[in-house]
């Protein structure tokens, strides 16, 4: 037993009363430990990069990545989407932000994909209930899919599938101030409060979920269609994925359960991927700047790059 | 006094709208408060964040939904 543990057993059967030993105390213990953990290396997290954050503008990720070519491009635009926040309805603007300063196409989509891809709150919750060894699974292979599927975007010259309005914003430039050490701190605390408020419900939800799977399905039943056995629950787990619009927060916790009852960890990755990368209303809102054949390529690309990695991490794990 | 609400329509801009309306009517001041949706017009700003707020053209925020009495204080 983990301290987080010892600590759900302590509060759930020692104050609370609940009988131990129990499906009811099983199911409690869990949600309380889980949610115990998630939240506290959450807010410690999302902290420091929040400071990280504010020495991070998208002005700045703007003029690091103008002209870059391809590759080194690529790279640094899948590292700088790791600590740049992103909410999908920013996707727009920071696209025609980016072509704008002469960012190249290819390069742009790398960071369209990194950044709701790989981000704290999912490193988080991969660390708090999978380990470290699934998080730097996920981290780099997400990174990696970023980078081939921007490379790949690039070479296909798509510039002119992109809508023609983008082409002619020609912006302000905007003067930023620095800021004082003390505004850094300010800016992290609010927005740690700001985040864990935004992303807890969606936590407690999943763990929720998550704990009655746990309590209730028996083990192994998912082995036979979820399982490494299934070739073709890796596609349907990234199709599954594509409509279900929640952000890692809320996907994660349930995956979690769902492996412990017998999915493998390469459909369960490529599921996560699916979850918050490839979803539905970021498409839509994409759509007001890419026209559809890009659009098309961009989601195709990704849905065939999360199969690879699911059926890869089968055949490797085992 | 100008106020403009720059974002495509998504719920932390509604929730700055409210916000701006109640800082106006708050400090009693005189102002036009306009939300542009158009994503041409709010990335000419420079702006690469949403929801953003502008007045008087200029980006006092952006990327993040200020409190009404924050806003109150921007107005001056």
């Amino acid at each position: 037993m983990d301290i987080f543990e010892q600590f759900a057993s302590w509060l759930v059967n020692g104050i609370l009363g609940v009988a131990p030993d129990t499906r009811l105390s099983d199911v409690v213990v869990y949600f309380t430990a889980d949610v115990t953990k998630i939240f506290l290396l959450l807010s410690v997290m999302v902290f420091l990069i929040s400071i990280v954050r504010t020495f991070i503008t998208p002005q700045k990720v703007k003029r690091w990545l103008g002209g870059r070519k391809e590759g080194v491009g690529n790279v640094l635009a899948a590292l700088l989407g790791v600590p740049t926040p992103f909410c999908s309805c920013s996707a727009v603007p920071l696209f025609i932000g980016f072509v704008e300063a002469g960012v190249p196409l290819g390069v742009t989509f790398s960071f369209l994909i990194s950044a709701p891809l790989v981000n704290e709150v999912a490193a988080v919750l991969l660390l708090g209930l999978f380990g470290w060894k699934v998080a730097a699974l996920y981290i780099g292979s997400g990174l990696a899919i970023a980078v081939l599927a921007g490379v790949l975007i690039g070479r296909l010259n798509l510039e002119s599938e992109v809508e023609d309005f983008v082409r002619k914003v020609r912006s302000k430039k905007q003067n930023e101030k620095m800021m004082a050490p003390q505004e850094r701190l300010d800016f992290a605390k609010a927005e740690t409060i700001d985040i864990v408020k935004r992303v807890g419900p969606y936590i407690l939800l999943g763990v929720g979920i998550g704990a009655l799977i746990h309590g209730l399905a028996p083990v192994g039943f998912l082995s036979g269609i979820a399982g490494r056995d299934n070739p073709l629950a890796v596609p349907v787990a990234v199709l599954i994925g594509i409509p279900l619009y929640s952000n890692a927060a809320g996907a994660i916790p349930i995956v979690q359960a769902l492996m412990a009852k017998g999915m493998a960890l390469g459909t369960a990755l490529a599921f996560m991927m699916s979850v918050t990368a490839l979803s539905l209303p970021e498409m839509i809102i994409l759509r007001k700047v890419l026209k559809p054949k890009l659009l098309a390529i961009f989601i195709a690309i990704l849905a065939v790059s999360f199969v690879a990695i699911g059926l890869l991490f089968n055949a490797l794990m085992g | 006094m100008r106020i403009e609400i720059l974002g495509g329509g998504c719920a932390n801009c509604a929730r700055l709208y409210e916000n701006a309306r109640k800082a106006i009517s708050d400090s009693g001041k005189k102002a036009a408060i306009v939300k542009v949706t158009d994503y041409g017009k709010i990335a000419s700003y420079g702006v690469m964040r949403t929801p953003a707020l502008v007045i008087d053209g200029e980006i006092k925020s952006e990327g993040r939904v200020p409190g009404a009495d924050e806003i109150r204080k921007m107005l001056g």
